[in-house]
């Protein structure tokens, strides 16, 4: 186990670099300068903010210059954001990110792997029915579509919770509710299809032979066997509730990285977009490598060798 | 011989969207204490679906029992409610698959798969329920059992898993045991062993045994009796002796002809022609006549009740009408009356 996860992180460091490589590269082709009202600065003061901010050397030299910088731990100074370091700004605005991430990955996969249960056990069911549509109605509307209906219901005409705020729980739960749609959806459709299919297999037929009642089954022998393929799709999901976050953050206005990373990208903010990308890239590999392991806890097939000899 | 198991005049159809699927068609047949009966017959002659309704196991939505009664312990389990049959499946009567690959839950370990049956039926406490889960093992011949009980099925080789699913189905002493083709998906060497396991175990708890398969060879180890099925009724039964060397019905005899023997050289093994019949429109008549190399007129309009054979021997077919012509078994079969009625009078002379 401890080899395994050596080498895991020696090969989350390589796709780290990757990232912050092409990133870097990418970002510098981007149009325009990180100064506001360019055609107002003459000359001589661009001049002297290139050379402030160092962006009067070549390409690579900048770029060996940031890759050093990383390695000690220091990210930079922002552009926009009255040169705070990096470092500080992802920090200040990580709370609310991944607040609303957790919850919605949590309260999203949770509802649907119910949703996706019912609906394999009550096969053919208005029950069944409705879970599916549900599921097509949270796959096909983006999260901004469905966070401006939300709004515009339960904010406005409702006036249940405010409309886009962020101060204490309730401020939380629309951000929330928008973002978790999508692991819903993906859930419930996964659970349904993979759970009819343990349903039919020899092992639950063994499990009714043994007198188990029709919970039992499904609880003690099908749900840990139908987790599986869910357990996969959890990495792409965490991607989908980040992208998904930075514009529903906009529209709740929280402030949160997904709005700062934004602002950034419109202003040519670089360190601020290479922070929020290395941030980003860190915290999904590493949730693909929790992924992995989890995988191994629910399925003994894949538990990986060289643990315990067997 | 005390009767344990009664099946009178069951009727099982399956609807589909093709229309209704009469899967069996007036199947009877009595199981005793203590006896092996196997039932054999082609794939889809209805010998899973005879002994998955024993369980009441078919599929709820779309199966149905349409007439008839299974009656064990003088309770009609064709009309007994799901939890009526909770207490009864894994207690009472239980049951061995076709495939150990697949019958065992993969993400559970093998003794709590073996102890589920035993707190479930029983009420042992956990500690209890190990030591016997562990006991049980042993009686199926796993060495190691202590450290067998912790791992998974992957853990384990076919063979292997057939005698765990086998220690569970015998966790808590059923009266029956329903074995579907129990080493189909084995092959021949471990095939031996698990027959001579479930012989040597089905003396040591004295349960009755329904063994399905389509391997006369098998039949001929295990069963004291044998019902042959075909088109979804049970066209021959009698025992063992009476049907390899008495065999009546035509659709007996071919059987015991496609299959080889010590003596056959390198000649074509014998093919009954054409296919079993379509059971969404049941012909009229004898399902086997248009495969029948002896119909009859009559079997084309009528289909023919249990003709008695001997007090233990039944055949459903209008050869045995006593107006029916006589006619020649084929040679293979009628080698092996001859064989039998020589060792019979033999053993006779013996005993003189």
């Amino acid at each position: 186990m401890a080899k395994y996860l050596i080498k895991r992180v020696i090969y989350l460091v390589i796709t780290l670099f990757i990232i912050t490589s092409l990133t870097f590269f990418l970002m510098k082709f981007l149009p325009g300068s990180p100064f506001q009202n360019e055609e107002k600065l003459s000359e001589e003061q661009r001049v002297i903010l290139d050379e402030k901010y160092g962006l009067d050397e070549p390409i690579p030299v900048q770029y060996a210059k940031y890759m050093v910088n990383i390695v000690k731990g220091d990210l930079g100074v922002s552009f926009q954001f009255d040169n705070q370091p990096v470092t500080d700004l992802l920090i200040k605005r990580m709370g609310p990110s991944l607040q609303l991430g957790f919850q919605a990955m949590f309260i999203g996969t949770l509802i649907g792997i119910l949703l996706g249960v019912l609906a394999a056990m009550f096969q053919n069911t208005w029950i069944d029915y409705g879970s599916t549509f549900l599921a097509v109605l949270g796959k096909s509307i983006p999260s901004f579509v469905f966070a401006a209906l939300l709004q515009y219901v339960i904010g406005v005409k409702l006036e249940l919770l405010p409309v886009a705020a962020w101060d204490g729980f309730a401020s939380s739960i629309m951000p929330t509710i928008a973002l978790a749609i999508f692991p819903v959806a993906t859930a419930a459709r996964f659970m349904r299809t993979e759970l009819i299919e343990v349903f039919g297999s020899d092992y639950i037929t063994l499990a009714k032979a043994k007198g188990n009642s029709r919970m039992e089954v499904s609880f003690k022998h099908a749900i840990r066997n139908g987790l599986i393929p869910l357990v996969t799709v959890l990495g792409p999901m965490a991607v989908g509730l980040m992208t998904g976050s930075m514009v529903v953050e906009q529209i709740f206005s929280i402030p949160g990285i997904g709005e700062q990373f934004v602002k950034s990208i419109q202003t040519n903010d670089f360190p601020i977009i290479m922070g929020t990308t290395i941030f980003f890239a860190f915290l999904l590999t590493v949730i693909i490598l929790i992924v992995d392991i989890l995988y191994g806890i629910i399925d003994p097939r894949i538990r990986l060798q060289g643990g315990d000899k067997s | 011989m005390k009767k344990i198991l009664e099946v009178a005049d069951l009727n099982i159809s399956f609807h589909t969207f093709a229309g209704e699927v009469q899967a069996i068609r007036g199947v009877d047949f009595d199981l005793y204490e203590g006896e092996t009966l196997a039932i054999v017959g082609e794939s889809g002659s209805g010998k899973s679906v005879t002994t998955k309704s024993i369980m009441r196991l078919l599929p709820t939505g779309n199966s149905e029992i349409k007439k008839g009664k299974i009656l064990f312990e003088d309770k009609d389990i064709a009309k007994a409610s799901e939890k009526q049959m909770q207490k009864i499946r894994g207690k009472d009567i239980s049951m061995i698959f076709q495939d150990p690959m697949t019958s065992l839950n993969p993400t559970m370990t093998v003794g709590k798969q073996i102890m589920e049956p035993l707190l479930k039926h029983q009420h042992l406490s956990k500690s209890k329920a190990k030591e016997r889960a562990l006991h049980l093992l042993e009686l199926v011949g796993i060495p190691n059992p202590k450290e067998r009980l912790k791992q998974y099925p992957h853990q384990f080789s076919g063979g292997m898993r057939q005698r765990v699913v086998i220690a569970i189905a015998l966790a808590c002493a059923p009266k029956i045991l329903i074995a579907d083709e129990p080493t189909t998906a084995l092959d021949v060497t471990i095939q031996g062993q698990i027959l001579d396991l479930m012989k040597d175990l089905q003396k040591q708890i004295e349960t009755s045994i329904i063994f399905i398969t389509h391997d006369l060879g098998v039949v001929a180890n295990v069963a004291d009796r044998v019902a042959v099925m075909y088109g979804g009724k049970i066209v021959e039964i009698g025992t063992v002796d009476e049907i390899f060397y008495n065999p009546q019905h035509p659709y007996t005899w071919g059987l015991i002809s496609s299959m080889p023997s010590l003596d056959s050289k390198d000649e074509e093994l014998y093919v009954i022609p054409g296919t079993p019949p379509d059971l969404l429109h049941p012909p009229k008549g004898d399902a086997f006549a248009p495969r029948n190399h002896y119909a009859m007129k009559i079997d084309l309009e009528e289909d023919p009740p249990m003709f008695k054979v001997s007090d233990t021997h039944f055949a459903a077919t209008w050869l045995l009408h006593p107006d029916a012509p006589e006619v020649e078994p084929p040679v293979a079969v009628q080698e092996r009356m001859a064989k039998f009625q020589a060792k019979q009078a033999a053993s006779l002379k013996g005993e003189k």
